[in-house]
Parts: structure tokens; sequence; C-alpha cells
């Protein structure tokens, strides 16, 4: 299959009052069309700077970005703004973690959906107003006709999130990113909103990244996954696989983590001791060694590199669990 | 659902607080009356960790500020230690307020931006004036260890200084000041990660049996409710649907509702199959509730007597309970 989207040696830097603070380390990863990838890691761990950087929206000063991101066989760092800005809704758009202040409070749900069509597509303001009373189905609202005329504040966190979804696939873009939009919600629409994401993919043939802090939100709906840590890929696989072999100690402390209804009550959780590295600081070794219960004097002082251990599977570890040596 | 009853009710000595019929109203803007708590009663048992669990809006959290008097209920009563709290003056209340602390969602805005650590940890103490200040010097080292943090290297800085995790650690420590009995905790591990959840999870564990504490534990998420209680009530709009000890509720859950939000949690297995009992729509406006049972409108199992009658708690075996007139098997 052809390639839709190719990051190669993304590298983020943001020069703050602390030194430069380092956010994304050489990060490369591609994505073919339909599929879909999960970034997953803690607060901090870079995956939100990520998708920022491969969508070109890290347009501040203070932010140093080296590496390229090749999207349809166009090198996107090298473009204007104005050729970027004809990217956004048309190949990629961006669904955020809270549709409150993503939307726009004074405007009616209609006029923000319709605004891409009008902006991009150039449709006329009837069609506009129709092709927003299409997508708003498309994202099962019920009435469209009525929710056109609202203002975010009258609809629910869950509709709200639904008209979030309607602007980004208005222009049809070939990558949906999708960042943490489920982590503001209830449960219950979570669910809702996840499966509304996922059949509107296949629907639309598009591709997805969905980054998410939580590994039971990306089981499900990804065909692949990135696990990020301190700036880095530190694990990346087909997403069964990396459920079935999990090779980085990372990994593996994030996933005994989470807590599960299949747990006993009144036990003890497993934990990852410590903190993120500061990223301000120069890094010897691997990143996680500090917290990492496998860790020797080698993964203190040596850089671990992405290696392949086949089957698509890549981890940044010098003790690979599962794998003898 | 979400009906009412008091089937659950068992009394007796270990009672720590006695709630009954509490209903808490607010007014909208339209002056609309919003009755967030309808009706609830609740026997929290010495030593238990009672997991209130439900979606954006059922009143879990007005419930919790509700027994602390935060904001005052409607109706209903309150008994703590014999008193009424809903009958007691301010300054019984102020008190009795020590006993019962709380803990918030928010861990940073919950605690004073101009305050040190230490001046944080020491405000209840000196307020209600426990000890010499060395005696309380002391106190506030203690407390800072048994929850984590480094006496010497925290008291004099400022929350904003702070990971969510840590102020949440400094939160806890500020709540067993006064030795309290009862701690509230309002979704206290929701802003935080995974990582950290599970590191303040196992803290308030080891608190409660390091200081005897009875708690109750607001949250939407029933899989970090599994890891900490020992009973669950689930709510829906105002109103109680079932409550019962974790391991059976969450194996065998009785009401629909119950068993849509366990289904509804995602799990990390890829070969898991999303089941497909996944409910609609959002909870309807709790300013005009449906008759009968609220949450016949999004329920499976809905038939007309759901809608004409609201069903009443009843014991389904085992110590739990169940609002519904077609509970599952």
């Amino acid at each position: 299959m052809s390639e839709l989207l190719r990051v190669s040696n993304l590298d983020v830097r943001f020069d703050t009052a602390r030194g430069l603070l380092h956010a994304v380390k050489d990060v490369s990863f591609n994505l073919e069309p339909g599929e879909s990838l999960g970034i997953v890691g803690e607060s901090g761990s870079g995956k939100t700077v990520l998708s920022r950087a491969t969508m070109g929206l890290l347009t501040m000063s203070t932010a140093k970005k080296s590496g390229s991101v090749v999207l349809n066989d166009v090198e996107i760092t090298k473009l204007s703004r104005s050729e970027l800005r004809s990217k956004w809704g048309t190949e990629m758009a961006i669904v955020f973690q809270d549709p409150m202040t993503a939307l726009n409070p004074v405007r009616r749900i209609g006029d923000q959906i319709a605004e891409g069509p009008r902006v991009r597509l150039g449709m006329s303001k009837k069609d506009a107003k129709q092709r927003a009373i299409e997508l708003l189905k498309m994202v099962q609202i019920a009435e469209p006709e009525k929710v056109l005329k609202k203002f975010p504040l009258q609809l629910s966190g869950g509709m709200r999130q639904r008209v979030m979804i309607a602007i980004a696939i208005a222009c049809n873009p070939k990558i949906l990113f999708a960042d943490e939009p489920t982590t503001a919600l209830d449960v219950t629409v979570q669910a809702q909103i996840l499966g509304l994401i996922s059949s509107l993919r296949k629907q639309l043939n598009m591709s997805l990244i969905l980054v998410t802090h939580d590994l039971g939100v990306v089981a499900g709906h990804t065909d692949k996954i990135a696990v990020m840590y301190a700036g880095e890929i530190v694990e990346m696989a087909p997403t069964k696989e990396l459920f079935s072999n999990v090779r980085m100690p990372y990994t593996e402390a994030l996933l005994n983590s989470i807590p599960r209804i299949t747990n006993q009550s009144g036990i003890r959780l497993p934990v990852i001791e410590g903190r993120l590295p500061d990223p301000t600081l120069p890094q010897n070794g691997c990143g996680f060694s500090a917290r990492c219960k496998y860790a020797t004097e080698k993964c203190h002082t040596e850089r671990p590199q992405l290696v392949d251990g086949g089957n698509g599977h890549m981890y940044r570890c010098f003790f690979p669990l599962g794998v003898n040596k | 659902m979400a009906g009412s009853g008091k089937a659950h009710i068992q009394g007796g000595e270990d009672v720590v607080l006695h709630v009954e019929d509490l209903v808490v109203e607010y007014r909208t803007a339209g002056n609309q009356k919003v009755q967030a708590v309808s009706g609830i009663s609740l026997d929290l048992i010495k030593g238990e960790t009672l997991a209130i669990v439900g979606e954006s809006g059922c009143g879990k959290s007005t419930f919790g500020k509700a027994v602390m008097q935060i904001v005052a209920p409607k109706s209903g009563s309150v008994v703590f230690q014999g008193s009424d709290l809903m009958k007691s003056t301010k300054e019984e209340l102020r008190q009795l307020r020590p006993k019962m602390q709380m803990i918030f969602q928010d861990p940073v805005s919950s605690l004073d931006p101009r305050f040190t650590v230490s001046k944080i940890v020491k405000e209840p103490l000196e307020i209600w004036s426990r000890g010499s200040d060395s005696e309380q010097e002391s106190k506030i080292d203690e407390l800072l260890n048994s929850v984590g943090l480094e006496p010497a290297l925290v008291r004099e800085r400022h929350a904003y200084e702070f990971s969510g995790g840590q102020c949440q650690r400094i939160s806890i420590a500020r709540a067993l000041a006064l030795d309290p009995e009862i701690l509230i905790c309002d979704e206290p591990v929701s802003a935080l990660d995974v990582s950290v959840q599970a590191q303040i999870l196992n803290l308030l564990q080891d608190m409660k049996d390091q200081y005897g504490l009875t708690m109750i534990f607001i949250s939407h998420d029933l899989a970090v409710v599994k890891a900490v209680s020992t009973r669950v009530m689930v709510m829906y709009l105002g109103k109680v649907c079932e409550i019962g000890n974790p391991t059976d509720l969450y194996k065998n859950p009785r009401h629909h509702y119950t068993s849509a939000l366990i289904s509804a949690i995602p799990v990390p297995d890829p070969e898991f199959s999303i089941s497909a009992q996944i409910i609609d729509g959002d909870p309807p406006s709790p300013t005009n509730p449906p008759s009968g049972c609220r949450f016949r409108t999004r329920c499976p199992a809905a038939t007309e007597l759901c809608a004409a009658e609201e069903p009443q708690l009843r014991e389904m075996g085992g110590g739990n309970y169940v609002a519904c007139h077609h509970p599952r098997d």
C-alpha cells in the first residue's frame, strides 16, 4: 500500500526560562491510508507535542524543530504558512480533548461546522448548511436542523465532542488526529465516541492518530501503537503484537498500573515509582532506567536505540522482556 | 432506578454516619428546580470505604458536599455522632467538621497558591490550637512523611512547584491533620495519570489503615472504585440504582445501568470484543426527570411498569440491594 504519512527524525525543543526543553526526540513513524495509530504516554511524555508538530501547528518562535514530515509526497515542514493552512481540514484535521474550549462559545454550531466547507471547499452558504446537516447525521446527532441553531453551552459534553468530530471531518481529511478525545467524558459517552470515530474512519477510509494516556482506549481502536516516554518512542508494534508480547518494561509497568474491574477489592495496585526525567536536563542512558525494576549499570550509562525485533515490533531496550539473549 | 427506599438501612452500633431521605435542590438560571440528590438514604459503617459511582450530573459530588453541609440540603437528615447536622447551629457544625474531612478532584486549585506546604498542613492545627507550636511542627513532619513526601525538601515550597500527584499527597496530609473519622474523597484521582493514580490509591488505602478512617470515595470510574471500595453505591440522576459489595456487584450487576457502566470500561486487550451493551445518548435533563424509574429512557428492559411506578430498593441477597422492577439475573 502506498504511504500516506512519513515522519522522519522529528525533533522538537522549546526555549524555556529553565533552558532548552527537549519535548520530542528523533521520532519516526509512518501511516498508511486508512490505518490507525495510537500514541500512548503519560502527561509530559511528548505525545501531544508530537501530534501538533506533525500537523505543523507548532508555530511559536520558541519551538525549535528539525526532521521531516511527508504527507502525500509533500514535505510539510518546508511549506509556507498559507500552503500549510490549505492542508488543514482537507488533509489533516484534529479533534481536541476539551470540546467546550475548542468550540467558539459565541457562534452557532451550524456556522462553526459550515466554516470549513465554505472556506476550504468553496461551498455556497446553502450547500454548506446542507453539508452541516449531513455531517451532524454522520456523527449521530438527532434533529440536526435544531442543533445547527444552538450554541455549544446548550449541548452536553458528548454532543459537543460529536460536533467537534463533525467539524474535523467536514472537508474529508485524509488523517484525523484525535488528541485525548474522550478524556473529558464519562465512561459511557467515551465508549460511544470511540465507537463513532472508528466507524467514521472505516466509512471514510481515513487514517487516524489517536493520542491518549489510556492503553485501554487504544486497544480496541487502533492497528498499531507507539508508546512514548520522555519524548521518545520506546516501543512500537501492531496492536495485537504489542499486547501479546510486551517488550519494553515501561509498557509493562503502564499496563500493570491500570486499575481493572477484574482486580480483587482492596488490593495494592502495582505502581511505577518516581517521575519522568527532567526534560531540560541532558539524558544519559535509557530515559526509563531510573524507574525500571530491571535496570542494570548499562541502562544508566548507555542509550538504547530503537531496534526491530521482528513482526514490525520495535523497542528501545537492552533487555527486552520475553527475549532471551 | 433510580429508586428510593431504605431497605438497605441496617442501623447498629458501628454506623458512623446515618443519612436519611436526603434531598438537595438547586435552582437553575431559568428558576427551574433541579433535584441533584433526590431522597437518598445511607448508613456508613465504621471502617468501610463506600464508593459512590455514576456519570457526570448524577449527584454524587453534591451528595458528598451535602453530607459535609457545604451545600445545604433541602430536606432529610444527616446524623453524625448523635447530632443531626441539618439541625445543628453553625458553631456546632464547626466543632464537628474536623472529624469529617474532604479531598477534592483538582489537587492544584484546592491548595492555596500563596501558602508554603508547611503552612497548608499547619493551618488546620492552628485554627484548632492542637498542641504547642513545636508539637504542630512535628505533626506536620509526621503527616508529610506518611503521605510519602520528604519534609525537609517540601516544607518551604509552594503548591505550584509540585506535580498533580504530589499536590494530591499534600491535600491528603492536610485532610488528615485533625485526625478525622470520615474522609470524603471527591474524584481524588480523576485528574491524574494512570501511573500516579495507582500511587495515590495505594496511599489512600495505607492512610485508611494507619489512621482508622471511614471513607466515602466518589468516582465515575468503576475500575478505580473496584480497587479501593468495600461497598459500592451506583447513582443515576439523583437516585440510587444499586448498592452492594464490589465482588457481587461487578460479577453480577443486577441493575441494567450498572451493567452498562461496566461494559463501557475500555479494556486494555485488543482481543476483547466491545460489548453491544453500550447505552445510547446522554442522561435526560434533571430539570425534568422521567417518571417512574429515571433510567427507563435508556434501559433495554424498560416496560410500562417502569414509567408508572418508581422502583424501591430491595434486597437481592448477600447484602446487595437494587432498585429495579426487572433486575438482571
